[in-house]
């Protein structure tokens, strides 16, 4: 954190870079690593928490050993993204932007990864994976999870 | 007075005036009398153009264009008040009624809420769209202020006051899209804020009901806008 706040020179516009490492570092953003990083590029708390919540990519809760982002862009939603979210939220009774009460799974919703073509996409773990439909999406979850309870 | 820039000639609904070349749209057809509906600009603190209010046709110009970012050309022809405009407008109000809570009867800005000028203004007689009826919390820690998101219309007028003139820069917007809420510090209570000197200038910047003081009734609210123009004087002239 130190090192990119350094590398950029303490500057104000180094905040997303920050924010980037901190993340990378401990998998999400905590209030107290945010007021350090509002302290240290003196910008206000109020911005680093607007930026932080403006872009997707950030989360400010720990997440579950696994995260499924369902794509819910304009070609993807067409395509049926929406049953799919539908189907998660129902089998795991979360919401997106929430994790499983074990802390498996978390969901979070994505607009558009670029991956347009290979509409609905989900990104498993990381991987995008293309033309999905619900069955697909489950059986995938369901292998984490039985996984991990095996 | 020496010339500080070149003079433009323009029409404005048909009418000729002239301006100085760095004058906004806005500026010129406020000098000659001419109304354009504006709400989250206000004087003395930066243009953000997000309210899309002051929205203005240009002959020649396929798109519309906001006023308070439109700079005078050269023989340049406005329309400010065509039906095309007016619809927008009023639409954007509809929309504004039906995305929060905004009921007049029982808000503490009745009779000095901008919005509500605005509706009446451009004749909004119903909302076409249905209610969101979102609920959104209300935060009344602070000892002297309230803050009720029901009523905000995200103009971020605080925000800019409170960065641009107060410095401490305690208010922020958080998510976005239907989800974009104003918040303090860390999205933390109003009252436990750090930042925040309670001096006000929110308070009487929000064109709407959503930032007031403590223990006003209904139609009780009355916000002064005068303060800004002056302290804007003031700073430029000691800059």
């Amino acid at each position: 954190m130190n090192a990119t706040m350094r590398r950029n020179g303490y500057r104000a516009d180094a905040l997303i870079e920050t924010l980037h490492t901190i993340q990378e570092s401990f998998g999400f953003l905590d209030d107290v690593s945010l007021r350090f990083v509002a302290d240290a590029l003196r910008v206000a708390p109020s911005q680093v928490y607007g930026v932080a919540t403006f872009y997707h990519f950030f989360n400010l809760k720990p997440q579950g050993k696994h995260v499924c982002s369902v794509c819910t862009g304009t070609a993807c939603y067409i395509k049926g993204a929406g049953k799919i979210l539908d189907a998660i939220k129902e089998q795991h009774g979360i919401e997106p932007g929430q994790t499983t009460p074990d802390g498996e799974l978390s969901l979070l919703t994505v607009r558009c990864v670029g991956a347009c073509g290979l509409a609905p996409a989900v990104v498993f773990d990381g991987q995008v994976i293309g033309n999905q439909d619900v069955e697909q999406t489950q059986a995938r979850i369901e292998g984490w999870i039985s996984h991990a309870n095996s | 007075m020496a010339v500080r820039s070149r003079i433009k000639t323009l029409k404005i609904d048909g009418r000729d005036v002239s301006a100085h070349e760095d004058e906004t749209i806005l500026q010129i057809a406020e000098e000659n009398g001419i109304f354009i509906p504006t709400l989250c600009r206000i004087e003395g603190l930066s243009l953000i153009g997000a309210c899309r209010l002051c929205l203005i046709e240009v002959k020649g110009w396929n798109r519309l264009v906001p006023a308070c970012h439109t700079h005078a050309e050269e023989g340049m022809e406005v329309f400010t008040d065509t039906e095309r405009l007016r619809n927008y407008r009023r639409m954007i109000i509809e929309l504004l009624f039906s995305e929060g809570n905004h009921v007049c009867a029982v808000c503490v800005s009745n009779g000095n809420c901008e919005l509500q000028y605005l509706a009446q203004r451009l004749g909004m007689d119903h909302v076409r769209f249905p209610n969101m009826q979102p609920v959104r919390k209300v935060d009344m820690t602070h000892e002297r202020f309230v803050l009720d998101r029901n009523r905000c219309v995200l103009c971020a007028r605080c925000i800019r006051v409170c960065d641009e003139i107060e410095g401490a820069h305690t208010w922020d917007m958080r998510g976005r899209g239907i989800d974009a809420r104003v918040i303090t510090d860390l999205d933390i209570p109003w009252g436990d804020s750090e930042t925040c000197t309670s001096c006000g200038k929110c308070v009487n910047v929000c064109p709407v009901g959503a930032i007031v003081e403590k223990g006003r009734a209904v139609g009780e609210m009355t916000k002064r806008k005068d303060f800004l123009v002056y302290l804007s004087k003031m700073r430029e002239a000691k800059k």
